[in-house]
């Protein structure tokens, strides 16, 4: 063992220590630790987001819409950029769309990421609203890995649905099944 | 209403070699690039009273200030959005010292990014990307966020690998004539191209830009003080930025039209305030992080029409000789990536006369900053 390594060693405890399943999303995603390390990345919500999250983790996919002239919009933000009003809810979408576009990332990646070889990252454009869009996973189900899906079979253009993974740390994402595996 | 058309001009360039990993500290490269800049315009150190540079700069005013020997100081700014502030740092300082705010400015960049961790990889880091709608699901890197909007480029208007391998190898090829860039002795192939590595499927190793450490650094004074300095006068003749409506950095998915960028915003005002139009430039530092970003940029900034950028880069176009010789030091691709900076230095070089791959008579030159994020742009001639 090489002295940076046991100087690392109790570091990385305290580290461990810190990543009990209380702590808030937003401190989590810390790559040197040794739990997370291995592990997908968490949505780290902010004020305007959370509600998109606490939706997902019912299975409802939501986008924040004005409360005064009716427009979508996303990523969430607090005002209406076209009437400006300040007042907003959540409308419930039908969770089918079409893929927008799609990257295959190889490495170098983070280790979690680096783990799942050919996995993809693509865009969904939803079907009643086409100019929200989603980034998101193709996968063959809700809890398949992020690489069960055979890249060849991404193309712009195909017909998805929404399908909802809960990651072991209990937060809850939208993924992306083909409407015609 | 005043204008900043021809009202200053850079006088002085300067920089550090360009290497994977250097041993000096970045506030020691950019005190040298900075010192090689002041006296390659014949002006002392004492005289700085202005200086911009970007927000991710990680040396401050005060530092370098004081390290440099400056006088006392009257106007100071940084830009953000990384890449994007490239040419806004000269626009700052062009626009300080039309108005009156100061006389000599100095702009720069220092960045140790070859022997520095590569910044996605810290994820606790608040990025100008909004992570909870992009991270999770592994698009971590730049490369994959522009990666989808090359995809969807692909798909829209039929480019292919070939038209991103044209703009790999002009930059290479002009680094191949140029001693300080990192891939001088590095020829590139179409085979090397189609066989290499991905690092975003469609992005290969070669649509990405290098990873440097290095520093630049450029004077701007008034016209008239120029005249008096040690090179023929680079004007700064009309300068931009853009952010246009709706856009996000980066992740730019979620207005109207992804695939119209901050080029297309700054080159609205870019050309607006200049004597001269796209078909008037005679070489184009324009920004290369990824491949891709070259036909976007030439759409946006008016070269070609919508959807024409790739097909504009056959045939040699961006070659020398060709209708718009490209990144002439070799660009972030194959000279050095220091934020676009080099570009900017190049972009002088050639309207002096001086650059490793010359464009006989350049007598204007456009640069533009990151494409992808909030941007800007600048006009030079001679």
């Amino acid at each position: 063992m090489t002295i940076g390594e046991s100087a690392g060693g109790p570091v990385r405890e305290s580290v461990r220590a810190a990543m009990t399943p209380s702590v808030a999303p937003a401190t989590d995603n810390r790559p040197g630790g040794s739990d997370s390390g291995e592990r997908l990345l968490l949505p780290v919500p902010d004020e305007d987001g959370a509600p998109f999250w606490e939706y997902a983790a019912r299975g409802e996919l939501r986008i924040q819409a004005c409360d005064g002239c009716g427009a979508l919009r996303f990523p969430p933000r607090p005002c209406c950029p076209h009437c400006q009003s300040f007042a907003a809810r959540w409308q419930r979408m039908s969770g089918r769309g079409r893929i927008w576009s799609y990257v295959l990332p190889h490495p170098p990646l983070l280790p979690a990421y680096a783990a799942l070889p050919g996995y993809n990252a693509i865009v969904v454009e939803l079907a009643e609203a086409p100019r929200i869009r989603l980034v998101g996973n193709l996968v063959t189900a809700a809890d398949a890995p992020l690489n069960s899906v055979d890249p060849a079979r991404l193309r712009i253009g195909a017909p998805v649905k929404a399908a909802f993974h809960t990651l072991p740390e209990g937060m809850t994402v939208p993924r992306w099944l083909l409407e015609r595996p | 209403m005043a204008t900043l058309k021809d009202a200053t001009a850079i006088a002085g360039i300067g920089q550090t070699p360009f290497a994977k990993q250097l041993p000096a500290s970045e506030k020691t490269l950019a005190c040298q690039a900075i010192v090689a800049a002041l006296d390659d315009a014949g002006i002392a150190p004492s005289e700085v009273d202005a200086f911009a540079s970007y927000t991710m700069e990680e040396t401050d005013e005060v530092e370098i200030a004081k390290a440099i020997g400056a006088g006392d100081v009257t106007h100071f700014s940084k830009v953000g959005y990384g890449g994007g502030g490239s040419c806004a740092t000269v626009a700052h300082l062009a626009a300080a010292i039309a108005t009156g705010q100061a006389n000599v400015g100095v702009a720069w960049r220092s960045r140790k990014r070859g022997s520095g961790p590569r910044p996605w990889k810290n994820t606790r880091v608040q990025l100008p990307t909004p992570g909870q709608w992009t991270r999770p699901f592994g698009l971590l890197r730049p490369a994959d966020e522009i990666g989808l909007l090359a995809r969807r480029y692909m798909h829209e208007y039929g480019a292919t690998r070939d038209h991103f391998f044209n703009v790999a190898l002009a930059c290479r090829n002009r680094a191949n004539q140029n001693p300080a860039a990192m891939m001088y002795e590095r020829p590139l192939t179409r085979e090397m191209y189609m066989t290499a590595r991905w690092i975003s499927e469609p992005l290969c190793l070669f649509d990405n830009c290098l990873e440097t450490d290095g520093a630049l650094a450029c004077v701007v004074v008034a016209a008239d003080r120029a005249r008096d300095c040690r090179h023929r006068p680079v004007y700064v003749h009309a300068a931009a930025q853009g952010l246009p409506a709706q856009h996000h950095g980066m992740v730019n998915y979620w207005n109207d039209d992804p695939l119209t960028g901050p080029a297309w915003t700054a080159a609205r005002h870019l050309w607006k305030g200049a004597d001269l139009g796209p078909q008037d430039v005679d070489v184009a530092q324009i920004y290369d992080a990824f491949t891709p970003l070259i036909p976007l940029s030439l759409e946006g900034y008016g070269f070609c029409g919508r959807g024409e950028g790739a097909a504009f880069t056959e045939g040699g176009a961006l070659e020398t000789g060709g209708r718009l010789p490209l990144n002439t030091g070799g660009g972030g691709l194959s000279e050095a990536y220091v934020h676009g900076f080099n570009l900017i230095t190049e972009g002088v070089r050639q309207l002096r006369g001086t650059s490793t791959a010359q464009v006989p008579g350049a007598a204007t030159c456009l640069v533009t900053a990151g494409e992808g994020v909030p941007t800007s742009a600048l006009l030079l001639r001679s």
